[in-house]
C-alpha cells in the first residue's frame, strides 16, 4: 500500500485510474454510449478539393440538410474528426490533406467522395493527380461524379453503421474504432 | 470606415518588401474558411495588406494535355468538371468551336433550347457567388437562402437531361434532349418564386447596414485600370465597362432577344454584389423571352438526323432523345482553327482549338474568366485591411477549380 | 457590314505596322492574324495597342515537333474601341523549338502577366524582361518537364489504379 501524498486507501492511484478506463472501455454499454456520441458528432475539417465541394456545399443547404445528422462544418483540424475528400486530389493538395490529417486527434475518419477519388475518374490519366488511398486511409467511398447530396448523406449513415459495430467487438480494440483496422466499404447502388 | 492606403504598384518594389521590418507574411491556406482551394499568401504590416500573392495550382488536373488524349465528343466532360457552377456555358462554347471547325450550325430550335439553359444555368451560378459571398462575410442565413432556391432551378434541368449540375447536354449539331410537354409551365412557376425571392434578398441583405458598411468603397477598381488588367464579367461591368459578349459579338439565338446589360461606375464589391443581382433579373426576362418564341422544328443537325438507325429515329419520335450515331462518336474535322467566346457566369470563356485532322484535338486552349479575373489579388487588395482579403476574394466570384482547369 | 469594318482595321494596321508583320483576316476562322518575327514583335504590339487592342485575352504556345518550331500567339481585343469590340487579333511568332525565346509583352499588355506565366511553365518558353517567371500551377516536381509539349507523354496505365493496398494511417 505506497502512503504517497494525496492517496489514502486507493494504493496507487495511477495504475487503478487505467485499470478503470480500460474496464469502461470494454464494456459494452459504455462503449456503446461512447459511440453513439461519435456518430453524431460527426465534424469535418474545413477542406474542399475539387469540384464535389459545390455538391458538398448542396448539401449542407436546407433541402438536404447534413446538419440534422450531427455533421457541422467546424473549420479548424484540431478540433475535427472527419476528413471530407471531395473531388480529385491533386498532387499540391494531397500535402495540405496529409498535413491536415495529421493533426486530427484520435479517432478520426475519412470519407472518399466523387469517382476521382475511387479510381482516378474522367481526370484518370492526369500527370498531376494522385488516388486518395496512396494519401490517407479511406472509410467509406461514395461514387458519382459528381455523387448526389442524398448519397453523401448515405454515405455518412454507412460510416454510422461502421463506428456502431466496432464498438467492443474486440478486447483491447479501440471503441469507434481506428481507420486501417477494417476493410473499407464502398456504397452499392440500391 | 477608413478608406484603403495608396500602394504604388511596381514589380521591383514588391520584390523588396519582404525584407523589411515588420513585415509578416501569413498564409491564408487551403484549409481556411476564407479561401476556398487555393491559398493567398498575405504580407502585412501592421494590419494593412502591403503584398498579396495568389497560390494557385491545387485543383489543376491538366484540362488541356487530356484533352488531346480524348476524342472529341469525349472532351465535354472534361470541359465541363472544372467550371462546375456553371457547366452549359462552358459546354456551349466547347461545342461552338467544334461547330466552326466542322462548319455545321444547330437548327433554330436548338439555338434556342442553348439559350434557356444558358441563362438557366447563369442564375445558378449567380446564385451561388451570392452564398458564397455570404459565407465569407459571415452570414450562414444568405448561404443557406441561396442554395436553396438554386434547387428549383436544378430540378427543371434535371427533368430535361437527368443530371443536376453536369449535363453535357450540348453537342456539335444540335442537343441531346428535346423539351417535355410541361417544361415551359413548371419553369415559369420557378421564375415567379425567384422573383418573390429576390425582394427578400434586398430587404434582409442588399439594403443591410452591415453589408454596406463592409463592402462599400472595398475593392475598387477603376475603368482605366480595369481594362489595362483584362479583368472579365459583373467585375468589368461594375467598374464602369459596358462589355458583355452576347451583345458585342452573339452567338446562339441571342440576337433575337431584348435584354439590357446593367453596368455602374463605382466598381467597388458593393457593386458587384448589385450587378449580379440585376443579371439574374435579366436572365430571367429572356428566359420568359425565349420560351415564349421557341420555334418547332428538330433539335439536331438534318445530315446526322438522317444517318440516324430506323430504331433511333423512332427513340427520338417518341421521347425528344437524341442518340449518337457513329459519326458524332467518331467526329475528325478538316484541319484548321477555331476560337469561340461565351458569356458564363462568371465572365468571357474564351476556347482556342486546333485541329489536324485527326481524332482528338491538337491543341485545346482554354481561358476561363476565374483565371483572367486574377489581377485582382495582386493589384486590388494591396492598401487595405487584413479583414478585407475574404470581402474582395468573395466579391470577384472567383472560383477555384475553373481557374486552374 | 461586317467585312467593311475589317478591311478598314486591317489597312490602317497593315499601315502602321509597314513590313514588320503580316496582317491577314482569316474568314473561316473568324479572327485577324498579325504573323512577325520575334525581333519585331514588341514594336508592332505597341502599334496594335495604338490601334485600340487593349487588353490580351490568353497567350498560349502550339508546339510542332516535326517541323522544329513552336508558335506563340498572344490573342487580344478590345474594350474600349467600338470599331474593334468583338474582334479579336492573334499576334503568332514563330520559334525555335530547340531555344524558345521572345519578348515579354506585359510592357505593352498588362493583362498577360499570368498568361506568360503558365505557358513558361508548361512549354518553357522564356519571356525575356517578364517581372515574375515562377511556377504558377504546377508544383516545384515539375520545373523543367514541360507538360505541354508534345513529347511528355501521359504516362499512367488502367492497371496502376488497381487496388494493391492503402496508406498507412
Amino acid at each position: 500500500m505506497g502512503q504517497e501524498e494525496g492517496s489514502a486507501y486507493f494504493g496507487n492511484l495511477d495504475e487503478v485510474a487505467k485499470k478503470a478506463g480500460e474496464f469502461i472501455k470494454r464494456n459494452r454499454l459504455a462503449s456503446k454510449v461512447i459511440n453513439w456520441g461519435y456518430t453524431y458528432s460527426l465534424w469535418p475539417a474545413y477542406l474542399v478539393t475539387a469540384c464535389c465541394g459545390t455538391e458538398l456545399a448542396a448539401a449542407s443547404a436546407p433541402r438536404f440538410d447534413l446538419e440534422r445528422l450531427g455533421f457541422l462544418s467546424y473549420g479548424n483540424p484540431r478540433q475535427s474528426n472527419l476528413v471530407l475528400i471531395d473531388g480529385t486530389l491533386t498532387v499540391k493538395m494531397a500535402k495540405v490533406v496529409r498535413a491536415v490529417w495529421e493533426q486530427m486527434p484520435e479517432p478520426k475518419w475519412v470519407i472518399a467522395m466523387g469517382a476521382c477519388v475511387l479510381d482516378g475518374g474522367i481526370f484518370w490519366n492526369s500527370y498531376s493527380t494522385v488516388l486518395a488511398r496512396d494519401v490517407l486511409p479511406v472509410d467509406i467511398y461514395v461514387p458519382g461524379c459528381p455523387p448526389r447530396p442524398e448519397a453523401l448523406a448515405r454515405g455518412i449513415m454507412m460510416l454510422k453503421e461502421k463506428i456502431k459495430k466496432n464498438a467492443g467487438s474486440k478486447p483491447g480494440v479501440q471503441a469507434g474504432a481506428s481507420p486501417g483496422t477494417s476493410a473499407p466499404e464502398m456504397m452499392s447502388g440500391r | 470606415m477608413s478608406l484603403p492606403k495608396e500602394v504604388p504598384f511596381t514589380y521591383e518594389a514588391l520584390s523588396q518588401i519582404e525584407l523589411k521590418n515588420g513585415v509578416i507574411e501569413l498564409q491564408v491556406g487551403p484549409a481556411h474558411a476564407g479561401s476556398g482551394h487555393m491559398r493567398i499568401v498575405v504580407w502585412v504590416e501592421g494590419d494593412t495588406v502591403v503584398k498579396v500573392d495568389p497560390d494557385i495550382g491545387y485543383v489543376h488536373r491538366g484540362v488541356e494535355k487530356l484533352s488531346e488524349d480524348r476524342i472529341y465528343i469525349k472532351a465535354i466532360p472534361i470541359v465541363e468538371r472544372p467550371a462546375l457552377v456553371d457547366t452549359v456555358n462552358a459546354n456551349l462554347a466547347y461545342v461552338i468551336a467544334l461547330e466552326k471547325l466542322l462548319g455545321l450550325e444547330a437548327p433554330p430550335r436548338a439555338q434556342y433550347i442553348r439559350v434557356i439553359t444558358a441563362e438557366i444555368s447563369r442564375i445558378i451560378s449567380h446564385l451561388y457567388g451570392i452564398a458564397i459571398f455570404g459565407i465569407f462575410m459571415g452570414s450562414s442565413t444568405v448561404f443557406m437562402w441561396a442554395l436553396a432556391d438554386r434547387e428549383p432551378f436544378i430540378d427543371i434541368m434535371e427533368e430535361l437531361t437527368g443530371a443536376r449540375i453536369t449535363y453535357s447536354h450540348i453537342i456539335p449539331g444540335g442537343v441531346r434532349w428535346d423539351l417535355p410537354k410541361d417544361f415551359a409551365d413548371r419553369l415559369e412557376i420557378a421564375l415567379q418564386y425567384l422573383e418573390r425571392r429576390m425582394k427578400d434578398y434586398e430587404s434582409i441583405w442588399i439594403k443591410n447596414p452591415v453589408v454596406e458598411a463592409r463592402t462599400k468603397g472595398v475593392g475598387t477598381l477603376s475603368a482605366t485600370r480595369a481594362v489595362e488588367l483584362g479583368v472579365v464579367g459583373p467585375n468589368l461591368r461594375a467598374s464602369g465597362v459596358g462589355y458583355d459578349v452576347r451583345k458585342d459579338s452573339p452567338y446562339a439565338a441571342y440576337p433575337d432577344f431584348d435584354f439590357e446589360v446593367p453596368t455602374l461606375s463605382e466598381g467597388d464589391s458593393y457593386a458587384r454584389l448589385l450587378i449580379r443581382v440585376e443579371e439574374i433579373k435579366q436572365s430571367i426576362s429572356i428566359i420568359r423571352q425565349a420560351l415564349k418564341k421557341i420555334p418547332q422544328g428538330r433539335v439536331i443537325y438534318e445530315d446526322y438526323y438522317k444517318r440516324m438507325s430506323p430504331l433511333m429515329k423512332k427513340i427520338y419520335d417518341e421521347t425528344g432523345r437524341v442518340k449518337f450515331t457513329s459519326l458524332v462518336t467518331s467526329l475528325s474535322p478538316p484541319k484548321g482553327e477555331a476560337i469561340s467566346r461565351v458569356e458564363g457566369g462568371r465572365g468571357e470563356v474564351f476556347y482556342y482549338l486546333v485541329s489536324d485532322g485527326g481524332k482528338t484535338p491538337y491543341r485545346f486552349r482554354a481561358v476561363t474568366p476565374s483565371f483572367r479575373n486574377l489581377p485582382y489579388f495582386t493589384h486590388v487588395m494591396p492598401g487595405h485591411k487584413l479583414a478585407d482579403v475574404p470581402v474582395i476574394y468573395g466579391s470577384i466570384d472567383y472560383f477555384p477549380p475553373e481557374a486552374d482547369r | 457590314m461586317i467585312s467593311l469594318q475589317v478591311d478598314a482595321v486591317v489597312q490602317e494596321l497593315s499601315g502602321l505596322v509597314g513590313d514588320k508583320a503580316k496582317v491577314v483576316y482569316d474568314q473561316k476562322a473568324g479572327f485577324l492574324r498579325v504573323e512577325t518575327e520575334c525581333k519585331n514583335a514588341a514594336d508592332v504590339a505597341k502599334k496594335m495597342k495604338e490601334t485600340g487592342f487593349d487588353h490580351c485575352i490568353s497567350v498560349t504556345a502550339v508546339d510542332f515537333p516535326v517541323e522544329g518550331r513552336m508558335s506563340v500567339v498572344w490573342h487580344v481585343s478590345s474594350y474600349t474601341n467600338s470599331k474593334l469590340m468583338g474582334m479579336l487579333a492573334a499576334l503568332t511568332v514563330n520559334v525555335e523549338r530547340a531555344r524558345p525565346e521572345v519578348p515579354s509583352l506585359v510592357p505593352v499588355w498588362e493583362s498577360a502577366v499570368f498568361h506568360e506565366r503558365e505557358t513558361h511553365e508548361m512549354f518553357g518558353v522564356g519571356f525575356a524582361g517578364h517581372p515574375d517567371l515562377r511556377q504558377l500551377l504546377l508544383p516545384d516536381e515539375f520545373k523543367g518537364k514541360w507538360p505541354l509539349r508534345k513529347d511528355f507523354k501521359l504516362s499512367k496505365k488502367r492497371e496502376d489504379l488497381f487496388n494493391k493496398g492503402g496508406a498507412e494511417p
